[in-house]
């Protein structure tokens, strides 16, 4: 078994935890990068066999990799293996001329750049460390680097914004031309610091949060960005190159990946393991050369079949119908299809504009 | 044993005021249960009842007390069974009855008190719970001795909970309720006042031996029913069974009959022998008739051979429980199930719940009608779908409504009945603080919220009972609800012309509070016919998707999307609408709509 083309590797560094954030962050321990690093390597050497020769994409998620200290993110960079795609995730503020050489000469070949939102005072509710004008710069510094392909991640729904400000965010990262767009409705998990602190104005916007979406399909489309996963949007060059996120396509196609570090899922063949959350634990077991302590999931094939659907249906082009059984309702189908919100031939099935809106509940209703 | 050494009576207390705890110190005072196997209130077998505080099968047990032979027959307590009460007192010379020092006469025991009076039964007035401290017995004792037009120092105190007085009330049953006076020569008739199943034995027969003898082995028949059967054993409950070889004029025992089916054996029925039997029945029987219907329909349409089976096995016991299969085009198969009233209703829903596991969903209750089809016959409706579209007539049930409350709610009293097309019929003053009250109702405005809108309206402090007493005409219309333009027959409704637009237009509002948005734009509408009352649009769902999904969270979002799966198949497809459960209560949550 040595297929998986698919690698991601979370780097958990950060200056600064903010408020909304659910992901596997560390703030701190500068002095640890390199300790990690070499537990990253060490759990890479351990699970090489799983991987094929030739990978398709590398991911460096985070935290903020780019935050990570620069001569243990080169050594990181450098033992990686060669992929079509390597995409790093970049926080705006910590991108610097120096930043861009070194992640250039490290093969890495796409940004993707947290911007969130480009007003000031929305950054700060978000707690984020950049300014609008730090984005604005990051753009600039990784264009004349010679970066090609970057992302913006876009969030809206945050306390305090308008949908005027939304559209002015949106008129500002297309004045960019980014070759690719994700913008995310902000998810406020109950019990958090920052649930607490804006609850009644989350509400607020869980009403907007409809129209918020509408719009950014609608002035993203209208911009001649393709909506090719719910929430993620590309440029359609005429060269032909396919701008979507090819890391992202091999979760959203159900393809295998494997993941490194803290927190880290992979999915290999029917298994599915996602890597202890805490640092020092994960770096004494690779110090050792033992696999971290893993959360065990075994997928079986109705279950694969199930997240095909929920996951191949959050895309524009058509699922094929061979494969999935009798994971669909016939009833639910028909009826979906009258309702307008799907359409399907003989050979594959997709979700109409109207249906994508409302996913979730289609999805729901198809599976049986 | 000897006629004039016999004593059968009843106690007669409103829920809690006592009855089942003055039982349990009988039994322990009389050594019929020793102290040590006392489980608290013998007399309730039933779960449900221990824990409602309702005793809702009567059962007898003989006791001994200074050489007499006492039989306490134990009545139900509600409104519901005022039938059962009434034949439970049928068997009896006299009845003890129960105020709470603390609290006074309640309507409901005026209603059995009334009953036990008409059934010339002696009456043995007890005030409880003495011991109280903040008990007024001399109020209690003017009060209930006024209502039987007795005097107040005839009155017993006594505290069932101590056990001070017991003995003292025990030699008042002895010195003052008659001894039964049949005819032990005569042929046999017993009156059969409650009976039960019994799963090895079948039926079990309670009864009172008017005349003549019944023995073992004989061939017995009961005189209304026509079943024939023999008895495999007769005895009586002390409290448990003690077999015996005859039962004479004026006792109280059991009959085991064999049979398999309570409904081949009434209460209220008289049973005679084969040979040398009665040729004239005792008076009084009747036919009970539900009036009070409701669907039950599995939440789980998987579920409906279950819910069939535990009405069957329900009916065994419950000889007035009704139910014939039902089919809604909302909620699938079910029944539709007739009760003596509501109390009778949630007893039924409680006890498929809980002894036979069953989750279910309850359609609000409506009565029984009558109506005249165009082909000039009466039918009877027992369920808003199954009224006709056209019809020349209609009637519905009334009740005589009895309330007592005290005398500073006795306006809001009124303009509740008033609202609830009642009819003023009597009041008086039973002391100078409480109020008795008497109206004409239809059963109608009084099964869905009148008891939470009484109780609510007198801050808990009214009582209230209730009589039947016929079908009258009604300017009755039927309103229907349409979602997404498909009429649903199970929120249908049957209600007095006036109040239908009002009542219609409450329904969708409160259909659009419980119906979620949907991918598309639903339409709430009620009417009468072809004519649309009322609209309300529940507006479509414009977004229903989660905005992230990537490698890390494959596996949460699969059981978020599951869990929504999960939503969805609790909901009821009407059409392609998805309409939770409790939606379909919604008549229930209109509140006091009409006003």
């Amino acid at each position: 078994m040595s297929d998986v083309r698919h690698l991601y590797v979370h780097l958990p560094f950060c200056s600064h935890r903010c408020g909304y954030c659910d992901f596997v962050t560390v703030v701190g321990r500068q002095g640890e990068h390199d300790a990690y690093v070499d537990a990253l390597l060490s759990e890479l050497e351990l699970e090489a066999v799983l991987l094929d020769a030739e990978l398709d994409t590398i991911f460096l998620g985070g935290g903020t990799p780019t935050f990570t200290e620069p001569g243990a993110l080169e050594r990181l960079l450098g033992a990686l293996p060669d992929a079509r795609e390597v995409t790093v995730e970049a926080n705006p503020e910590t991108v610097t001329p120096e930043l861009a050489a070194l992640l250039s000469r490290n093969r890495v070949n796409r940004v993707s750049l947290g911007a969130q939102t480009f007003n000031t005072e929305l950054l700060d509710v978000l707690e984020r460390r950049a300014s609008g004008e730090d984005v604005k710069r990051a753009v600039y510094v990784l264009r004349s680097a010679g970066f090609d392909n970057i992302n913006l991640d876009l969030v809206y729904g945050i306390p305090g914004q308008s949908t005027a400000d939304l559209e002015r965010d949106l008129a500002t990262a297309l004045s960019f031309e980014p070759e690719h767009l994700s913008c995310y409705e902000l998810e406020a998990k109950p019990g958090t610091r920052f649930t607490h602190a804006h609850g009644p104005e989350l509400e607020r916007q869980a009403d907007a949060m409809e129209d918020y979406f509408e719009r950014v399909v609608e002035q993203l489309s209208a911009a001649g960005y393709r909506w090719y996963e719910t929430a993620n949007f590309c440029r359609t060059p005429s060269d032909g190159r396919d701008l979507r996120a090819h890391h992202n396509l091999a979760y959203w196609e159900g393809r295998d990946y494997l993941g490194l570090g803290i927190g880290a899922v992979s999915t290999v063949g029917g298994r599915r393991w996602r890597n202890t959350p805490r640092l020092p634990a994960y770096v004494a077991a690779l110090r050792d050369e033992d696999a971290p302590i893993r959360e065990l999931e075994t997928i079986d094939e109705g279950t694969r079949v199930r997240e095909h659907v929920m996951l191949g249906l959050r895309l524009d082009e058509p699922l094929p119908l061979a494969g999935l059984g009798d994971a669909l309702d016939d009833a639910a189908l028909q009826r979906l299809t009258g309702l307008g919100l799907v359409r399907h031939d003989e050979h594959t099935i997709a979700l109409t504009r109207r249906g994508r809106f409302l996913g979730g509940g289609v999805t729901a209703d198809l599976l049986t | 044993m000897d006629q004039s050494r016999i004593r059968n009576f009843s106690i007669i207390a409103h829920i809690d005021h006592g009855k089942s705890t003055l039982a349990d110190r009988i039994l322990e005072l009389t050594n019929a249960v020793s102290k040590r196997d006392m489980r608290a209130q013998v007399l309730d077998s039933m779960d449900l009842e221990r824990e409602r505080g309702i005793t809702i099968k009567a059962q007898a047990v003989r006791v001994t007390w200074k050489g007499h032979e006492l039989n306490l027959i134990d009545t139900p307590g509600h409104v519901d069974f005022t039938y059962e009460v009434s034949r439970s007192l049928q068997a009896c010379e006299g009845a003890v009855l129960v105020v709470d020092a603390a609290q006074g006469t309640e309507a409901q025991t005026l209603a059995n008190a009334y009953l036990a009076i008409e059934n010339n039964l002696e009456i043995v007035p007890v005030v409880n719970k003495i011991d109280l401290p903040q008990a007024d017995p001399d109020g209690a004792a003017r009060e209930v001795s006024e209502l039987i037009g007795d005097t107040p120092e005839h009155v017993l105190r006594i505290s069932a909970k101590t056990g001070q007085g017991v003995p003292e009330l025990l030699d008042a049953i002895v010195e003052r309720i008659p001894p039964p006076i049949g005819h032990p020569d005569a042929p046999a008739r017993a009156l059969i006042f409650d009976s039960s199943y019994d799963q090895y034995r079948g039926v079990v027969a309670f009864v009172r031996v008017i005349d003549g003898v019944f023995r073992p082995r004989e061939r017995l028949r009961a005189m209304a029913m026509g079943t024939r059967f023999e008895a495999q054993e007769i005895g009586f409950m002390a409290p448990a069974m003690s077999p015996v070889d005859a039962l004479t004029a004026g006792e109280v025992g059991y009959v085991i009959t064999g049979l398999k089916d309570v409904s081949e054996l009434r209460v209220g029925d008289t049973l005679t022998t084969e040979t040398g039997g009665a040729t004239e029945p005792l008076p009084g029987y009747k036919d009970v008739k539900p009036m009070v219907f409701a669907g039950l329909f599995p939440t789980d349409s998987d579920q409906y051979p279950e819910l069939r089976d535990a009405l069957e096995r329900l009916k065994l016991n419950d000889a007035a429980l009704f139910y014939e299969p039902e089919t809604s085009q909302a909620l699938g198969f079910g029944f539709r199930s007739g009760f003596l009233g509501l109390l009778h209703m949630e007893i039924v829903r409680e006890r498929l719940e809980r002894e036979f596991d069953l989750d279910l969903l309850v359609t609000a209750p409506n009565v029984a009608y009558r109506v005249l089809e165009r082909n000039g016959e009466w039918r009877e409706v027992h369920s808003p779908a199954d009224m006709p579209d056209e019809f020349d007539d209609v009637e519905e049930p009334y009740v005589k409504a009895s309330i007592i409350v005290p005398k500073e709610y006795v306006g809001q009293v009124m303009e509740l009945n008033n609202d609830r097309r009642g009819k003023f019929d009597h009041m008086e003053y039973l002391s100078p603080e409480r109020v008795h009250l008497t109206y004409e109702l239809p059963l109608g405005e009084i099964v869905l919220d009148y008891y939470d809108q009484l109780k609510s309206r007198t801050r808990g402090y009214a009582s209230f009972d209730y009589d039947y007493i016929g079908f009258r005409p009604g300017t009755l219309v039927r309103v229907d609800v349409l979602v997404a333009g498909e009429p649903v027959d199970a929120l249908s409704l049957i209600i007095h012309r006036e109040f239908a637009y009002d009542r219609g237009r409450a329904l969708v509002e409160q259909l659009k509070k419980e119906i979620p948005r949907q991918m598309f734009d639903v339409a709430i509408q009620a009417a009468i016919g072809a004519r649309v009352i009322a609209r309300e649009t529940v507006k479509a769902r414009r977004k229903d998707v989660l905005a992230k999904c990537y490698g890390g969270d494959i596996t949460r979002k699969r059981k978020l999307l599951e869990n929504q799966k999960k939503g969805k198949k609790r909901m009821k497809q009407v059409g392609a609408v998805e309409v939770p459960q409790e939606a379909f209560l919604a008549v229930l949550n209109i509140g006091d709509g009409k006003k």
